[in-house]
């Protein structure tokens, strides 16, 4: 929290609680705002990669791509409380590839739900709250249980559902791996939310390129992923998930768009800021050695 | 002979008496509510229904995320599509969260019928008690079933009520008391003990007046809470009358009968008899054709409880 607030004084582009929509709708981004979520996402890189190399065990290539859509969401976009994790009418996230739970743990971190040497030291060790994958029990900040893949995005239109049952005005946020899409459950969800037209929901699908045996296109070929999303009656947007900039244009265009959800697909490089991790299929769950680490590091600073 | 009445009809009865009580109870269906008879809850409660669509697993997680808003999701439809079809999103994003999710699973059993294997569901108690969190109830009659969906709604965390296809032989009158964790005594007895739950507890109600005629003076324990079972009452049962037969239109293995195999070898090893469906699949069929070829019938209760009792007499021998 209070990092995040000297960022947010700094800037002055975070705004907090109720303003965030209202704003948002006008957002405009200026360069310097942009360097500082820039700086934010290589110190969370830096945390990925640390946490992961301590413990020896967790998903890094996969973690390092969602950065810049996380740092988006949790500094500039998400109605959010860290006193209070459970606030009724926060606004949602799913990591449904759940397996990425290091970058959320580090973003959760940093916004204040507990300390950064908890995250350093804790993560998938034995009585921890930062579980291998999330668990809404468990961490504070965690709003769905996760990590088999395919659930997270009919658990995101659970809870749009229920805002819109319940009348809170909260949005539902998601994140879908290119490979989770292989999974028919995501298309199920994905016709969920069009009929339901949870436009209060946005998903954004992580597409970079690889997953646990190989290639997505050697492995099963989800493309074209905009025209998928589209002919199951989504607002799709396609960007480059690594520029903050049109990161945020999306989601602020997806906030203006009613009467269908909206899914951002993300063109990202697994393993994204380690030159030896991108594009890296052995980073998909293996973890840095000594020497990685300290070259990881240094090409994050 | 009483009237029968329907499991489907008390369930509609159940759920709009539920749903005008309690505003946080939504209700989900894959596309059974016609078959389920609960489109008087839509009808009546149009912003509290759910339809998803033939999509299972997708519904088992949209429950999961309404829960989240404070909701209390109510899951209906068959046991083959509600438990069985979704169980990995069960176990992952409802029984390992703990959230308040109730499944409500009528066609559950061979007594399905016509359908055939593909929609008879014998294991679902198996697979749902093995599930750390899970509450796993049984209906007998109509009235049973309206005190259960009760009981499971006041009930903090997930519960999963298995309900038979059609219609039940009455057991209750209108005074139902249904408590998790608990049994009913439903008739006295010292010789043996009949452990039943669902639609056999009536088989098991005429296999009890049976036996009396034989001389034989049968327990009928209504074991309705599954999980957790009415440990008490079982162990009661065994050190009472020394015989136990469990009678259940499931699989013979996972479910009531091995809940209370588990109990006895480790408190009171007594000789005991399981009915239930062996190890194979079903058939299309009439329900009572069904329970006579795959050995549910009366007349399968009182050879158990011969043998059984048997057994009992071998055994006091031992001991002797």
């Amino acid at each position: 929290m209070q990092r995040s607030e000297s960022v947010r004084k700094e800037a002055k582009f975070i705004p907090k609680g109720e303003s965030v929509r209202k704003e948002a709708k006008y957002m405009i981004f200026q360069e310097a705002e942009i360097e500082l979520l820039n700086d934010k996402a290589k110190q969370i890189r830096r945390d990925i990669v640390e946490m992961i190399y301590k413990v020896q065990s967790g998903h890094i290539g996969g973690s390092l791509s969602i950065v810049e859509i996380l740092v988006s969401l949790y500094y500039e976009c998400m109605n959010i409380n860290p006193d209070n994790p459970v606030w009724e009418d926060r606004d949602r996230f799913v990591l449904s590839k759940g397996h990425t739970a290091p970058a959320l743990y580090a973003i959760l971190s940093d916004r204040g739900f507990y300390p950064r040497e908890y995250l350093l030291t804790s993560f998938r060790r034995i009585d921890s709250k930062l579980q291998g994958h999330p668990d809404m029990k468990k961490t504070p900040g965690v709003d769905m249980t996760s990590g088999s893949l395919g659930i997270g995005l009919s658990a995101a239109c659970g809870m749009a559902l229920g805002a819109r049952i319940k009348n809170k005005p909260f949005r539902v946020y998601t994140i879908i791996g290119d490979g989770e899409t292989n999974e028919g459950q995501i298309w199920e969800a994905a016709s969920t939310a069009a009929h339901y037209k949870l436009d209060h929901l946005t998903a954004f699908v992580d597409c970079n390129k690889l997953q646990n045996d190989g290639d997505t296109k050697d492995i099963k070929e989800m493309e074209p992923m905009k025209d998928k999303w589209q002919a199951f009656g989504w607002n799709a947007l396609e960007i480059d998930g690594h520029n903050i900039h049109q990161v945020l244009e999306a989601i602020s265009s997806a906030w203006k768009c009613h009467g269908k959800p909206t899914v951002i697909i993300c063109r990202t490089v697994k393993g994204r800021g380690v030159s030896f991790m991108e594009n890296s299929i052995t980073f998909h769950g293996s973890s840095p050695n000594d020497e990685q680490f300290k070259q990881a590091m240094k090409e994050l600073t | 002979m009483k009237t029968k009445s329907s499991f489907r009809d008390a369930l509609s009865e159940a759920l709009i008496s539920a749903g005008s009580e309690l505003e946080s109870m939504v209700v989900l269906t894959p596309d059974l509510a016609k078959s389920v008879r609960i489109m008087d809850f839509r009808n009546k409660f149009p912003e509290r229904f759910i339809n998803t669509g033939i999509s299972e697993a997708d519904m088992i997680g949209v429950a999961a995320g309404l829960t989240t808003t404070g909701l209390i999701p109510v899951v209906v439809g068959f046991s083959m599509f509600v438990a069985e079809k979704p169980f990995e999103q069960i176990r992952n994003i409802i029984a390992y969260p703990n959230l308040n999710i109730k499944i409500i699973a009528t066609h559950s059993g061979i007594c399905v019928g016509r359908d055939g294997a593909t929609h008879q569901a014998i294991e679902d108690m198996a697979i749902m008690r093995v599930l750390p969190n899970f509450t796993v109830l049984a209906a007998a009659d109509a009235q049973e079933t309206k005190a259960a969906i009760k009981a499971a709604l006041q009930h903090h965390g997930p519960v999963y009520l298995r309900l038979g296809r059609d219609e039940a032989v009455p057991i209750y009158d209108d005074d139902k008391e249904f408590i998790i964790g608990k049994s009913d005594r439903l008739q006295e007895g010292n010789d043996i003990a009949l452990i039943a739950c669902g639609i056999m507890v009536n088989n098991a109600m005429d296999a009890a007046k049976q036996l009396r005629q034989e001389g034989i003076n049968a327990r009928v324990i209504n074991a309705y809470s599954i999980k957790p079972l009415d440990e008490a009452a079982v162990i009661a049962a065994a050190k009472e009358t020394g015989a136990i037969v469990t009678i259940e239109d499931h699989l013979r293995v996972g479910g009531l009968g091995s809940a209370v195999a588990e109990l006895l070898v480790k408190s009171c090893p007594i000789p005991m008899e399981t009915i239930g469906v062996d190890d194979m699949f079903g058939e299309s069929g009439s329900s009572n054709e069904l329970f006579k070829k795959y050995g549910l019938t009366v007349e399968n209760i009182m050879q158990s409880s011969r043998k059984v009792l048997q057994r009992k007499i071998y055994a006091k021998k031992r001991e002797c």
